[in-house]
């Protein structure tokens, strides 16, 4: 098993493997993207409150969650770099800042357009979307310091550090601001034994989870394999590989 | 080892007179700006008071830090400090340590003398300078880690902000929250208790990153 584990760790077998598995990853993630889509747009019943509108929890519930996820990913495949010295733990965690960002500000936009009919205003500095906005920022710190640098292996390695700062900082920075001020209607999915929340609601919503986890994943494979070449590119099986092409 | 670390550091920037005096300048200019901006009256001033001394104090905290190390990274002194046989961390804290006793410091000092200016009730100028003394060393600590970090770039100035700011937001919450709290006549002992409590956990874990940051910054 270590032995399969050191041949993904090298940056050529996990190009070839990664190349094998996107396919399948980015076609199970839009598959189940149709079936989470149509059950909650067309099956789930409207909410007696909110009537349609709240149909944008589908995206906007499952991107807040993999803004925090992808966020973690980040920081603990950065601290393996650190720690351990594994090249391609720092790829990971530095092809997952744009998609976290992305996911981060996907889960601001659609609650933003959520809360305009909502709550009457397009934002409010309210607890939940004061940390996702600082997350945000995060992302973006973490990004603008890696592109910082320009020997590449001090720019991985201070992302990596800056990483690992904000991870401790983050359930700081949400508790500091809960207590600060909060109007975020409660979790509604967390409470397992007894969600508050309808079957047909709530099925969707696990579904689309999974696809936007699904999601990420292919979309990290990709965008590691083109880092991975971009940084290999004067060594040979790279020269082999743009060949065949 | 560490007093010795801290009296060259405090030598040095009592020395670079203009490294606490430019931000003590900036921090009183830009509190003093605010009422010219907005022109209220002497109770909405009261209300946002706590607000602007804080950002304006963290704004001035975070201009003074880009100096930190970045002397001692052109002449090579960090590189000594890395090679000594004594933890990088605990050098890093001495460094930060001595550059609180005077940027710090004199924020905390010149505090009152606007909080008057602001129409703070002269009860939680008490309250003002004890947050921002807990709070600016915090500040202090935290934004040494992005010091550290981009102290081989030559250009940290907006990246530094970028990255710190985020993480400056608890300190600011309790700091501005305990002087908000007081100036209404409440008890402000909670919010204070938070900073003290963010500064050690800031003590504990900040001087490690800043060792790390500064291990990067030197490959």
């Amino acid at each position: 098993m270590w032995n399969w584990f050191h041949r993904l760790a090298s940056p050529r077998d996990f190009f070839r493997i990664a190349g094998y598995w996107i396919p399948w990853l980015g076609s199970l993630a839009l598959l189940l993207i149709i079936a989470g889509l149509y059950l909650g747009l067309f099956v789930a019943p409207p909410d007696y409150q909110q009537g349609e509108s709240y149909r944008i929890i589908f995206i906007h519930v499952p991107s807040a969650w993999m803004s925090l996820f992808v966020y973690i990913v980040m920081a603990i495949s950065g601290a393996i770099g650190l720690i351990w010295r594994i090249k391609l733990a720092h790829v990971m965690s530095i092809c997952s800042a744009p998609i976290g960002a992305s996911f981060t500000f996907l889960a601001l936009a659609t609650g933003s357009l959520w809360g305009k009919p909502m709550w009457g205003a397009w934002w409010v500095w309210d607890a939940r979307l004061t940390s996702e906005l600082l997350l945000l920022f995060l992302y973006l710190g973490v990004i603008a310091l890696y592109h910082a640098f320009e020997e590449r292996r001090t720019a991985e390695r201070a992302a990596a550090v800056l990483a690992i700062v904000g991870a401790v900082n983050i359930p700081i920075i949400h508790y500091s601001v809960e207590w600060w001020n909060t109007l975020h209607q409660g979790p509604t999915v967390s409470k397992l034994d007894a969600p508050s929340i309808d079957a047909n609601m709530l099925i969707p919503l696990l579904l689309m989870s999974l696809a936007f986890m699904i999601f990420y994943k292919a979309l990290l494979l990709f965008r590691a394999r083109y880092e991975i070449l971009h940084r290999q590119q004067r060594s040979q099986w790279v020269t082999q590989y743009i060949k065949t092409l | 080892m560490f007093a010795t670390i801290f009296k060259r550091e405090l030598m040095l920037v009592y020395r670079r007179r203009s490294e606490w005096v430019h931000p003590l300048a900036f921090f009183v200019i830009v509190v003093s700006l605010f009422p010219l901006g907005l022109t209220p009256g002497p109770q909405t001033l009261k209300l946002i008071a706590p607000g602007i001394i804080w950002v304006s104090a963290l704004l001035a905290s975070l201009l003074s830090l880009e100096h930190l190390f970045r002397s001692d990274y052109e002449d090579g002194a960090l590189e000594q400090f890395v090679l000594l046989p004594y933890p990088l961390a605990a050098v890093g804290l001495a460094k930060v340590l001595a550059h609180w006793c005077v940027t710090g410091l004199s924020l905390c000092i010149a505090s009152p003398m606007l909080g008057i200016a602001l129409n703070l009730p002269s009860d939680s100028l008490k309250v003002l300078m004890l947050s921002l003394l807990l709070g600016t060393f915090s500040l202090s600590l935290i934004g040494a880690i992005g010091a550290a970090l981009t102290v081989g770039l030559g250009r940290g100035g907006v990246l530094i902000a970028l990255l710190i700011l985020p993480l400056y937001v608890p300190v600011l919450i309790f700091g501005a929250g305990a002087v908000d709290l007081s100036a209404h006549g409440l008890d402000a002992s909670g919010q204070l208790y938070f900073l003290a409590a963010l500064l050690i956990l800031a003590l504990t874990l900040a001087p490690f990153a800043i060792a790390a940051a500064i291990k990067v910054s030197l490959e």
